[in-house]
């Protein structure tokens, strides 16, 4: 059966800790770092990777363009 | 599963990145503001519909001032309130060209109320961004024409009075009653698909400009988290609460 897998990029430099792409993903994949970028914020990070489907949804509602996003087809062997 | 994210990140399976006309500059805009999402999506319609060489933005004065440092296009800087009125002048003399304005509440519906109203009446062929965040959010939060009954801003801190501050404004149904307006929508960016119909109103307006069809006038209904005192999410279920109701999304005029 074919799977869709997808990834995300966050630019960590620019990214501000908003957490709006947190609140927009679907499949909680997205959680802020423990740790600050050189701004002082949070940035965020795939806590959930396994969990990503490339929906972009976190990619649409960042107002700082910090993520980028990946999808492919995955044949899964049972 | 043994598929590693290093398979999935190439460059044959990218779906989604930061628009090309977006400069590397990082925006000054608070984290989880509404205007970096607005921002965005303009620079991404402008690309889609390949006219970069052909645009000319106005910027005005409020939060989104820096607006010409983000998006590679020409611009203009307009006067507190008077983009309506440099976009006139801008498109009568370069017709050939794309202008659209871009502005705060402060700026369209407050000190620039004659400049909207009658560069819609006009009917002038430009496209309109209004960004209503319901509040100064420049200068210190101050309450706006739009700040909603009850609502506090640092010169209302108990809240919007109306008998004593008058009635909030709705900049965006005055100008649908203008004849010369085509098109008239209330959007918002808080979510993924409220940021794809923007992207469709905001492509549609410009293609009404390519049609000669007038001014195309849309309203982005926007949160100003460090103003409304919250945090970014919660400025967004606020907003879905508490300015919705007042400031309904959806089509106001589509001709
Ligand atoms: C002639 C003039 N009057 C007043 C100001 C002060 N001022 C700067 S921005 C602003 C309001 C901005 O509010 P808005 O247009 O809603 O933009 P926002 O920052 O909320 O996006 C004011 C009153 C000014 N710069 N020029
Ligand atoms: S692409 Fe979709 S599933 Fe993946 S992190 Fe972003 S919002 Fe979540
Ligand atoms: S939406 Fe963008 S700026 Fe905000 S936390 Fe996510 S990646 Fe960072
Ligand atoms: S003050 Fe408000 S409108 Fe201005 S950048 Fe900050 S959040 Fe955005
Ligand atoms: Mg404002």
């Amino acid at each position: 059966m074919a799977k869709i897998r997808g990834a995300i990029v966050v630019d960590t430099v620019t990214c501000k800790g908003c957490s709006l792409c947190v609140e927009a993903c679907p499949t909680d994949v997205i959680r802020l770092a423990d740790e600050v970028n050189g701004k002082g914020y949070n940035f965020a990070y795939m806590f959930n990777p396994e969990a990503c489907i490339g929906c972009a949804n976190c990619a649409m509602v960042c107002p700082d363009s910090c993520i980028t996003v990946y999808k492919m087809k995955v044949e899964e062997t049972v | 599963m043994a598929i590693d994210i290093k398979d999935i990140i190439k460059p044959e399976n990218l779906v989604y990145s930061k628009s090309s006309l977006l400069t590397n500059r990082p925006m000054h805009y608070c984290p989880g503001c509404s205007h970096g999402v607005v921002n965005k999506i303009i620079a991404e319609v402008i690309e889609e519909l390949g006219i970069q060489e052909d645009v000319i933005g106005v910027a005005p004065v409020g939060c989104s001032v820096l607006m010409y440092n983000y998006i590679e296009v020409d611009w203009h800087e307009a006067a507190h309130g008077r983009a309506p009125a440099v976009g006139t002048g801008i498109k009568r003399l370069l017709p050939e060209k794309y202008v659209f304005t871009y502005q705060g509440d402060g700026d369209c519906a407050a000190i620039g109320t004659a400049e909207t109203i009658h560069a819609c009446n006009r009917g002038e062929n430009i496209v309109m961004v209004f960004i209503n965040n319901g509040i100064y959010g420049m200068t210190g939060g101050q309450m706006a024409p739009t700040t909603l009954q009850g609502m506090k801003a640092s010169t209302c801190p108990f809240g919007r009075d109306v008998q004593r501050d008058g009635n909030p404004l709705k900049m965006t149904d005055i100008v649908a009653t203008l004849p010369g307006t085509c098109y008239v929508t209330r959007q918002a960016v808080h979510t993924a698909a409220a940021v794809r119909k923007t992207k469709k109103a905001i492509i549609k307006a410009f293609e009404n400009q390519k049609n000669k069809k007038g001014t195309s006038f849309v309203e982005v209904v926007s949160t100003c988290n460090s103003g409304w005192k919250m945090t970014p999410m919660e400025s967004n279920k606020w907003m879905e609460a508490n300015m919705f109701p007042f400031y309904p999304l959806g089509d106001l005029k589509n001709e």
